[in-house]
C-alpha cells in the first residue's frame, strides 16, 4: 500500500487564498474584537456621520443646555438567560451602568426594551424584570422608560434586552484614552475571567464543574471613590467583550501609547485559569462585567489603589503595567518566566481548541 | 488542581535554564512536533530564554493546519446542505476552504454547530431523526479515539442518521517523512506528550534508532518543554539517540490500551494528504469496513471534490521546519490571522498565528512584494 522508501517533494507546496471580505455577518462580528471594530468604523460610522460617534467609546459625551452626559446604549442577547452570579437582567442593567461610569459618569435614567420571543413563559419574563428592578436600585439608577415587541417563535432566544443611560458628567472629569501618556499606571480592579468562565460553565454542551460565579455588578460607586482622591483619572474601561487584551489594545490604539503588563500581575483565579486551561483559551480576552482597568498618572496611583482596595467591588485591585513610549498602539506582556509576548486585539470570538 | 501553577513556575524554570546553557557546547536544531508545544513555546517566550545554540523548530502537529483544503471544502458543501446540522470543534470554523469558510456557511443558512465533544452531535442525531448529522472528525492520534468510540456507540445504538467527515493523521509517519526530506536539519524531536497518552511510546524506539535522533516525550507546560529541551540537549550532546519519557505523569510506555482497541476496532490505516506538505504515505486513518456506512464523503457523494490549492503561501516549508514563519515575505503584511494566506496563520497553534499573535514586535520581515490575487480553483464533480 505504500512506498516506504518514499521521500516528499516540497516544491510547490502551497495553501489557499484568503477570506478578506465577507458578504454576510458572522458571529465575529459581534465579538468585541477586530471584526466587531471593523463593522463600526467601516460600515455604521461612515453611514451615520455624525462628529459624536466618531470617538467610538462605550458612552458618548454630549453637552446639552450646558450640562455634560454621558449617553450609552446596549443590548444583552446571553444564552443562557441565568447563569451562576446573575443573570440577563443584572447584565442590562449593570452592562449600561458601568458604561456610564467609564466616562465618570453616575447613571441617572435609563430606557428598557424588551424583545420577547412567542412561548417563552411568562415566569422567566417576570424574573428578568424583577432582577432588573433589583439591579436598578442596587444601582441607584431609575428604568424611566421602556418598550417591548413579541418576535414568532424560533426567531430569537427567549428574552433579548437593550438597554440606554443617560448620567451627569462630574466638572473637572475627562476620561478619554487619549489623555493616556508613558508612565501612567495600568490598574485593574480585581480578577479577571470570572463572568466568561461562569457562562461557559452552564452553556449547552460544556457544563462542567467549577467554582465560579459571574462578578456582573455596577461599578459607579467604584467609580466615584477613585474620582474623589483624584479627578484627574485619565482613562477608565470596563473589559466585557473581548476581555482585557481588548480594553488595553483600544487604548493603546487611540492613545498612541505601547502597554506593558507584568503578566504575573494579573490576577486570574485559579478556577479561570484552569478552565481556560482545558478549553484552550486566554483569560486576558475572557468577559468580564464587574471589573475596571484604569490609567492613572504615577502620582496618583498609589492613593487610587488605595481607594480602590478599601471599596467592595476593587479590594482584589493590582497594578498590572504601565503605559510606555515603546511600541506605540501595541500591548506587551512579560512572561511569567521573563520572556515577552504580544498581547493582540482578539479578531472575534475565541473559539475551543481542538486539543 | 495545581498543574498550571506549578509547572510555570518561574524559580524552576531558571534552573532547567541554567541546566540546558551549561549542558550545550554546540548547536542543535530541535522539532516540537505538535502545535500545542509551540503556542506554549512562543506565548511564555521559552525561544527567547534558550541558549543560542539551540534552535527550535516548528513542526506539522497543528491538526487545524494539516487538514487539506479538499477536505474543508468537502465540509464546506456538505454543511450546505438543508438536510444535515453540520458539527464541529470551534477552531475548524474559521480556516478557509475555497472562498468560504464553516462561518460563512453558518452565515448564509447552514445548520453549523460548535460543540465540545463528538457524544454531542452523536447526541443531537438522536434529537433529530429527520436530519443528517455530521461530526468533522479531524486531528491526531489525541482525537481519533474518541471519534471513532462516537461511531462504534452510533453502530450499537443504531443510529443511522450520523455520520462522520474523517481526515484523521498519525504522527509517527511525518516524522519519518522530515526525517526522510533531503532539507531536514532537524537533530532531535520532542514528541507530542498528549499523542503519546493514547499510542504509548512503541512507534518510536525504531525512529530514533533508524535515523540516529533522540526523541524525548514531552508535556505542553513550560518546565515539561524545558525538560524536554534538556534531555534532547543532554542525549545529542553525549551522542545518544534513545527514547526518553519526559512526560511520565501521563504518558505510560504502553499508552492506553482501551483507545488503542477501540482506534483498532473503527478505523484502518491509509495514505492520507496533509495541508501544506502533500501525501505521506500510512499516515492517516478512515473508517474501516465494517464501519464504511457511517463515513460522510461517501454518505454525501463529495469524494469527487478535487481542490487545486493556488501558490500562495509557504506554510508548506513552515510545517516542515524549513522555514521560520517570519522568513516568509507575506508574513504580517498579506498574510495575517485577519486575512490568512494558510491555515498556519488561522488556528492558535499554527506557527504563522503563534508568530504573529505573540512575537511580531521583534520581528523584521522582508515588505512583499505586491501579488495577484490567486485564481480559485474548486470542481466539484
Amino acid at each position: 500500500m505504500s512506498d516506504a522508501g518514499t521521500t516528499l517533494d516540497i516544491t510547490g507546496w502551497t495553501c489557499p487564498a484568503p477570506l478578506r471580505d465577507r458578504p454576510r455577518v458572522v458571529m465575529g462580528h459581534g465579538g468585541g474584537g477586530a471584526l466587531s471594530a471593523e463593522l463600526v468604523q467601516h460600515l455604521f460610522a461612515p453611514a451615520f456621520g455624525g462628529e459624536v460617534l466618531a470617538g467610538l467609546g462605550d458612552s458618548a459625551a454630549v453637552t446639552l443646555g450646558g450640562v455634560r452626559l454621558a449617553f450609552s446604549t446596549d443590548t444583552y442577547v446571553v444564552r443562557p438567560l441565568f447563569f451562576p452570579g446573575g443573570g440577563i437582567g443584572d447584565l442590562a442593567v449593570n452592562g449600561t451602568v458601568n458604561d456610564l461610569a467609564m466616562s465618570g459618569a453616575r447613571a441617572a435614567y435609563l430606557s428598557c426594551g424588551f424583545i420577547l420571543e412567542e412561548g417563552v413563559e411568562m415566569s422567566v419574563v417576570a424574573r428578568v424584570a424583577e432582577t432588573m428592578g433589583a439591579a436598578a436600585r442596587a444601582a441607584g439608577v431609575e428604568i424611566a422608560t421602556g418598550d417591548t415587541k413579541v418576535v414568532e417563535s424560533g426567531h430569537g432566544d427567549g428574552v433579548y434586552v437593550n438597554t440606554a443611560g443617560i448620567g451627569i458628567i462630574p466638572d473637572g472629569v475627562d476620561l478619554r484614552p487619549q489623555r493616556v501618556v508613558p508612565g501612567d499606571v495600568v490598574i485593574v480592579s480585581g480578577e479577571i475571567g470570572l463572568h466568561g468562565v461562569a457562562i461557559m460553565s452552564v452553556r449547552e454542551g460544556l457544563e462542567f464543574g467549577v467554582d465560579v460565579e459571574s462578578d456582573c455588578a455596577a461599578l459607579g460607586g467604584l467609580v466615584q471613590s477613585m474620582l474623589a482622591v483624584t479627578p484627574d483619572l485619565h482613562v477608565l474601561r470596563d473589559p466585557t467583550r473581548g476581555g482585557l487584551a481588548a480594553s488595553l489594545n483600544e487604548i493603546a490604539a487611540a492613545s498612541g501609547t505601547g502597554v506593558v503588563l507584568d503578566e504575573r500581575a494579573v490576577p486570574v483565579p485559579e478556577a479561570v485559569a484552569n478552565a481556560c486551561a482545558i478549553l484552550g483559551l486566554d483569560p486576558m480576552y475572557v468577559a468580564n462585567e464587574g471589573k475596571l482597568v484604569a490609567f492613572v498618572p504615577r502620582e496618583h496611583a498609589d492613593a487610587v489603589l488605595d481607594a480602590m482596595r478599601a471599596h467592595p467591588l476593587g479590594r482584589g485591585a493590582a497594578v498590572i503595567g504601565e503605559a510606555v513610549e515603546d511600541h506605540p498602539g501595541m500591548v506587551v506582556a512579560r512572561t511569567a518566566l521573563g520572556g515577552t509576548r504580544v498581547v493582540d486585539l482578539p479578531l472575534g470570538e475565541q473559539l475551543p481548541r481542538i486539543c | 488542581m495545581k498543574y498550571i501553577e506549578e509547572f510555570q513556575d518561574p524559580a524552576l524554570a531558571r534552573r532547567l535554564l541554567d541546566d540546558i546553557h551549561a549542558t550545550v557546547t554546540r548547536p542543535w536544531a530541535l522539532m516540537e512536533v505538535c502545535g500545542g508545544q509551540t503556542h506554549s513555546i512562543i506565548r511564555h517566550g521559552i525561544d527567547q530564554l534558550l541558549p543560542e545554540q539551540v534552535e527550535l523548530i516548528h513542526g506539522p502537529g497543528c491538526p487545524v493546519c494539516v487538514t487539506p483544503l479538499e477536505v474543508i471544502d468537502k465540509a464546506l458543501e456538505i454543511a450546505s446542505r438543508p438536510d444535515v446540522v453540520f458539527c464541529s470543534f470551534g477552531d475548524m470554523l474559521r480556516v478557509p476552504g475555497t472562498g468560504r469558510d464553516l462561518f460563512q456557511v453558518r452565515s448564509e443558512g447552514g445548520d453549523v454547530r460548535v460543540v465540545y465533544s463528538p457524544l454531542d452531535a452523536l447526541r443531537i442525531a438522536q434529537e433529530n431523526p429527520g436530519r443528517q448529522v455530521v461530526f468533522f472528525g479531524i486531528g491526531f492520534e489525541t482525537t481519533a479515539p474518541p471519534n471513532a468510540m462516537t461511531v462504534h456507540q452510533a453502530k450499537k445504538l443504531g443510529i443511522r442518521n450520523f455520520s462522520l467527515l474523517v481526515s484523521h493523521v498519525r504522527v509517527p509517519p511525518a516524522i519519518e517523512a522530515i526525517m526522510r526530506s533531503p532539507s531536514c536539519r532537524v537533530q532531535g524531536f520532542l514528541a507530542a506528550g498528549h499523542v503519546c497518552s493514547v499510542m504509548g511510546v512503541g512507534e518510536y524506539p525504531e525512529l530514533a534508532a533508524r535515523h540516529r535522533v533522540p526523541i524525548v516525550v514531552t508535556g505542553f507546560e513550560p518546565l515539561d518543554i524545558l525538560e524536554g529541551v534538556r534531555r534532547a540537549v543532554r542525549q545529542l550532546e553525549r551522542g545518544e539517540h534513545t527514547v526518553d519519557n519526559a512526560y511520565a505523569r501521563a504518558v505510560r510506555p504502553e499508552g492506553n490500551p482501551a483507545a488503542l482497541a477501540m482506534l483498532e476496532d473503527v478505523f484502518e490505516v491509509t495514505d492520507r494528504a496533509w495541508r501544506g506538505i502533500g501525501v505521506i504515505p500510512d499516515s492517516g486513518w478512515r473508517l474501516s469496513a465494517r464501519y464504511r456506512d457511517f463515513d460522510a464523503e461517501h454518505r454525501f457523494s463529495v469524494s469527487g471534490i478535487n481542490t487545486q490549492e493556488p501558490a500562495e503561501c509557504r506554510s508548506g516549508e513552515v510545517l516542515q521546519g524549513l522555514l521560520k514563519p517570519h522568513q516568509c515575505e507575506a508574513f504580517g503584511t498579506l498574510c495575517t490571522p485577519r486575512s490568512p494566506l494558510g491555515a498556519t496563520m488561522v488556528s492558535s497553534e499554527g506557527a504563522c498565528a503563534a508568530y504573529y499573535l505573540y512575537r511580531r514586535l521583534e520581528l523584521k520581515t522582508v515588505p512583499a512584494a505586491a501579488t495577484t490575487p490567486p485564481q480559485e480553483a474548486s470542481t466539484v464533480v
